[in-house]
């Protein structure tokens, strides 16, 4: 089973006062993987920049490092372009128990960007946290298998949290909204991976979009409005990589594009940029994921 | 000298047993390479020895060595600068042994660099089990982005240092590799320095080895680096905040290159530039003083306010070398150093020559064990820490036990753990001699040695930067902070070259292109002549405010009246007779100067800082009135102190030239508003004659007019006359001089923003009478003062 979309993910910053010169990199092109197909489209910008590269980051994420050596008022960030979405392939779960991971992760002598080793531990934007970890405890019963322990957790947290834009910002901490129990798909994954990590299962952020409109007589999923974030763990050497997105409680599938992969937020971010500019600025965000 | 004399001065001297001691054999014999300095020591009266250190002390004191200390205890956060505390009698090593150590820097330096192209490239160490893959991926150090990048030249590491410790068998081992950004050689140099002061007859007389030629190497090495027709060498420091600025600054003034704060880069069409005062200017290569993390927070920590967005790519681009390569941190993990052994037979084909302390990581069954068996014997800390042994950290287990307590015991914490902690041998240091009281103790030391990739290898410098216990105490523990410094002598059989910076070479002779002039530090030179300006333009009016307040009591006066409103107009406090604001000026201008540091006098520094520190003490005692006049004339003795070390003996390099227009524009505008206020024609009784007063022109006017003050012979003179240096015009000649000299230096060939504006106010207050200069005429002066500061911000300084 797959699915196409035409896909248009736009980003616009407006300064208050225009913002000298400045360096932006850019995540936003999606990827191509097994289940996942780029057919066509680009990333560009309104102006656009006096420099530009496009390469590949560690976690092989396509991204744009752009200059703009004028001031700027407001820019344009936009991606447009169709993506092949497969359906990932489903079999029994043969994954080891959750108890095994760490033995299965030690096994694995390798520091490639697949590896499980980059996925454990603190991350930029990821700390231990005793509570999440005690909570993510409390989900998984012994002998459990991997892949069984992760929905666990995914189902536990949906069911924990309330999907909430107004609770948190793109800074707030997993520890503050898992807290507040509120938050949006980025909070919850942010949670989902520290919780994982101190089980010693090795889980990394997702960046990518969800179907704007669902098919008919389905509800419509929660995050299609904006980029949407969810969860991806090693479940063994088995069976290796699989994603959940918590904020629906579902593995992720068709109704899934995926854009870039990183231990956390600050590993994906579509834009990170150094605008100097020292009054405010105004970010609107627009995403449309049309089936075709 | 008798021989008794050396055996008495000797005698009381015992080193510890069981630990090796630099002077004294086992069997209490002296090591015959300090025989020279030992006599030397011997043969000295002890008020002359001290006379001698107290040589070196001044030295250190004079060029104003500092080290900054971070308060980690107490009173919260902040630092404070410390004075350098020299251990005066070096540490001497003859140069046989010298030479075998080396040799196995050279191939230890080589190792890590093969260590680190594995790492940043194939992976293999950690394919083929030499090294966990998960110390690498959990060390923050190892920075993803710079993964599958070739340096341009080849190597990722160019200047390394390497913490030395040596074992009670004498041999000598590695407490600690230093490959982020070391520091300590330029401390090194300036111990030197101090050194050669209290025994300079010892350096003519013995063979110690010079420095300077390894510094010639490295030089050379990286200015090797930049090939043809390319840009310039840089040292790139954190800033006047890290804790070894002072070095930062020393050492790219002893090299010749420019010391840049990532402020003053920016990547334009994917090259590395400075922003000068001429716009930006290629840089080819960096030396890094800042943590790799923090270099772009772009691609590296995006919390980093000291980064440069981009410097990632302009590496990844090959268009730049760094000295060292991004991520050169990896290698300073503690962990490492339990794989290293194996890692150099694999790699090197040869086990290593230079030992490092005993590791085990405890993320290994078999390694855990043996840590549990001998806790008495190590010390437990964090795998990942890059911080030394005796560096000991508040969770670090010593001997089996927590300093700071737990609630958990050691062996029960490295169950939990495992895999985050090494335990390290606890190891027992050598002693070197101390002159304490007098007397000749032994105090433990480490020395630390640095090593510069040449193009004919790595060379090692031959001396190096010991750092000395304050106890007796030979274990780790003894090194921990407080303790003092000391230079290292390495004796030679045979004699040195006695060698300095400059090369031998007998060519013609060249003078120097002006080094490049970063917007960041002219800016700070501008404002530094700004501040001083307007604290002594304040100390000016407070000496004619306390002067008339003694004279008149506490009478109503009207003069009294308008300068106590003149004075709190510019923010002065009127009953405070040395004004916090006044110390607010004298500090901005010492910031102003401390971040530029490098371009600034020694002297010119100190008698800033005498004079500020000069106000805040006099702050605490003077009273209104008389005391506080003749207070503020002592302060205008050292401002002019520090003014003709300024602008009489500094030379005349682009910085100077923003100085001197700083204090202009700041003298004319102050000047503007004194005549506007007491001389504007309202007819204040006493202010023309406090306006001449205020302008120190007293003498002059008598001579030249020969009659009372009078509007127009005052305006005439403080405002107008070309040869009065406290005229208005008078400055915005020299304004005018020093603006058309910057913009030919930078190859304008027409009239800037800047130029236009001051060419305008010179020819109309050239062409001025005095009846003209109302004060209406007057503000609007100043209004064009301050368009010509903007204009030159806007031009030179942004």
């Amino acid at each position: 089973m797959s699915q196409t979309y035409d896909i248009t993910l736009r980003i616009v910053y407006e300064y208050e006062s225009p913002a000298a010169a400045s360096r932006t990199l850019l995540r936003m092109l999606p990827r191509t993987l097994p289940e996942q197909q780029l057919l066509a489209g680009m990333v560009t910008t309104d102006p656009a920049p006096d420099h530009r590269i496009d390469d590949h980051d560690f976690f092989g994420n396509p991204c744009t490092e752009l200059a703009h050596e004028r001031r700027l008022t407001d820019i344009d960030f936009l991606f447009k372009g169709r993506v092949l979405r497969r359906e990932p392939p489903r079999g029994l779960d043969l994954s080891c128990a959750v108890e095994d991971v760490p033995r299965e992760v030690a096994q694995i002598q390798s520091i490639a960007p697949e590896s499980p080793h980059h996925f454990l531990g603190a991350s930029p934007r990821l700390r231990r946290e005793p509570e999440i970890a005690a909570f993510v405890r409390d989900c998984v019963t012994p002998g459990l298998s991997a892949l069984a322990a992760v929905d666990a957790v995914s189902a536990a947290l949906h069911e924990a949290f309330s999907f909430d834009p107004g609770a948190t910002e793109v800074s707030t901490t997993p520890i503050e909204a898992f807290r507040a129990r509120r938050g949006v798909c980025q909070d919850i994954s942010h949670v989902m991976i520290t919780g994982l990590r101190a089980l010693g299962i090795p889980a990394g952020y997702v960046s990518g979009f969800l179907r704007t409109i669902p098919p008919e007589g389905e509800k419509r999923l929660e995050g299609a409005d904006a980029m949407h974030a969810w969860v991806r763990a090693w479940c063994g050497a088995e069976t290796g990589w699989v994603e959940f997105d918590p904020t629906n409680a579902i593995r992720a599938g068709t109704d899934h594009v995926t854009v870039a992969i990183g231990r956390d937020y600050s590993d994906v971010a579509p834009i990170k940029g150094s605008l100097r500019s020292s009054g405010s600025h105004k970010t609107t965000h627009h995403v449309d994921v049309v089936p075709v | 000298m008798a021989p008794d004399q050396m055996t008495r001065f000797l005698s009381g001297y015992a080193p510890i047993e069981g630990v090796a001691d630099e002077l004294k054999r086992p069997d209490g014999s002296m090591r015959p390479v300090w025989t020279p300095l030992m006599r030397h020591l011997a043969g000295q009266s002890t008020e002359t020895l001290a006379r001698a250190f107290a040589r070196g002390d001044q030295y250190l004191h004079d060029t104003g060595v500092y080290f900054r200390q971070h308060n980690t205890s107490g009173t919260g956060t902040g630092s404070t600068v410390r004075d350098w505390p020299l251990s005066h009698v070096p540490v001497v090593i003859a140069e046989t042994e010298w030479a075998a150590l080396a040799d196995g820097i050279a191939q230890r330096a080589e190792l890590l660099e093969r260590v680190m192209a594995d790492l940043y490239g194939p992976g293999d160490l950690v394919r083929d089990g030499f090294l966990p893959a998960d110390l690498v991926a959990q060390n923050p150090e190892w920075l993803r982005p710079v993964v599958g990048m070739t340096p341009r030249s080849g190597h990722f590491l160019h200047f390394l240092a390497f913490e030395l410790g040596r074992s009670p068998d004498g041999s000598w081992f590695v407490l600690g590799d230093r490959t982020q950004a070391p520091s300590g050689a330029g401390f090194a140099l300036e111990n030197r320095m101090a050194s050669t002061r209290i025994f300079h007859d010892l350096f003519q007389k013995t063979n110690i080895e010079r420095l300077a030629g390894f510094f010639r190497s490295f030089r050379d090495a990286m200015n090797g680096l930049r090939g043809e027709n390319e840009g310039r060498v840089g040292i790139l420091t954190p800033g006047q905040h890290t804790d070894t600025y002072y070095e930062h600054a020393y050492i790219a003034r002893y090299l010749g290159f420019s010391l840049l704060e990532c402020e003053d880069l920016k990547v334009q069409d994917g090259r590395l530039a400075v922003r000068t005062i001429n716009g930006p200017e290629p840089v080819s290569v960096l030396w890094r003083r800042l943590d790799s993390r923090f270099a772009d927070p772009l691609e590296l920590d995006e919390t980093s306010a000291l980064g440069t967005p981009g410097m990632v790519a302009a590496l990844r681009a090959g268009a730049m070398d760094m000295v060292n390569c991004l991520g050169s941190g990896v290698l300073e993990s503690r962990a490492l150093m339990a794989f290293l052994p194996r890692i150099a037979r694999h790699l090197m084909g040869a086990p290593l020559r230079l030992p490092n302390i005993a590791t085990w990581w405890c993320g290994q069954p078999n390694e855990r064990a043996y840590v549990q068996a001998n806790l008495e014997r190590m010390m437990i800390g964090s795998a990942q820490s890059t911080k030394l042994p005796f560096d000991i950290e508040a969770n670090t287990a010593v001997g089996g036990k927590f300093p700071c307590g737990a609630d958990e015991t050691v062996s029960e914490w490295i169950d939990r753990e495992g895999a985050r902690l090494v335990g390290q041998e606890a190891v027992t240091l050598s002693t070197t001699p101390a002159m304490i009281d007098g007397k000749l103790v032994p105090r433990p030391m480490v020395v630390r040695v640095f090593a510069a990739r040449t193009p004919s290898g790595w060379a090692v410098m031959p001396g190096g930067y010991a750092r000395i216990g304050r106890s007796g105490d030979a274990t780790a523990l003894g090194m921990q902070a407080g303790g003092s410094v000391a230079d290292v002598w390495i004796m030679a059989d045979q004699p040195v070259v006695q060698d300095t910076l400059t090369t031998r070479d007998s060519g013609p002779f060249l003078r120097r292109l002006p080094g490049l002039l970063p917007a960041r530090a002219a800016d700070n030179l501008y404002w530094l002549g700004r501040y001083v300006e307007r604290a002594e333009g304040g100390v000016r009016v407070l000496r004619a405010y306390h002067l008339r307040l003694e004279e008149y009591g506490r009478r109503t006066v009207p003069l009294v009246d308008s300068l106590g409103k003149f004075l709190e107009s510019y923010g002065f406090d009127t009953d405070e007779a040395v004004p916090d604001a006044l110390l607010s000026h004298l500090d901005a201008a010492t910031t102003c100067a401390s971040k530029v540091r490098d371009r600034f006098s020694t002297d010119g520094w100190n008698a800033l800082n005498d004079l500020s520190e000069s106000a805040r003490e006099l702050a605490t005692r003077v009273t209104p009135g008389d005391d506080a006049a003749r207070a503020m004339s002592v302060l205008l003795r050292k401002t002019a102190g520090f003014s003709g070390l300024v602008h009489e003996n500094m030379f005349r390099f682009l910085g100077w030239r923003f100085l001197s227009i700083g204090r202009a524009l700041e003298r004319a505008d102050h000047m503007a508003s004194v005549l506007s206020s007491f001389a504007g024609g309202n007819g204040l009784a006493g202010g023309l004659d406090a306006a001449v007063e205020i302008g120190d022109s007293v003498m002059t006017h008598r001579r030249r007019y020969s009659v009372e003050t009078t509007r127009d012979t005052v305006l005439d003179m403080l405002a107008l006359d070309r040869d009065n240096p406290r005229s208005i015009l008078f400055q915005v000649d020299r304004v005018r001089e020093e603006e058309a000299r910057l913009a030919e230096l930078s190859g304008l060939t027409q009239m800037g923003e800047a130029g236009r504006k001051i060419l305008l106010l010179q020819t109309a207050l050239a062409v001025a009478t005095p009846e003209q200069i109302t004060a209406r005429q007057l503000s609007r002066t100043r209004r064009e003062l301050a368009a010509i500061s903007e204009a030159l911000t806007a031009q030179y300084l942004s």
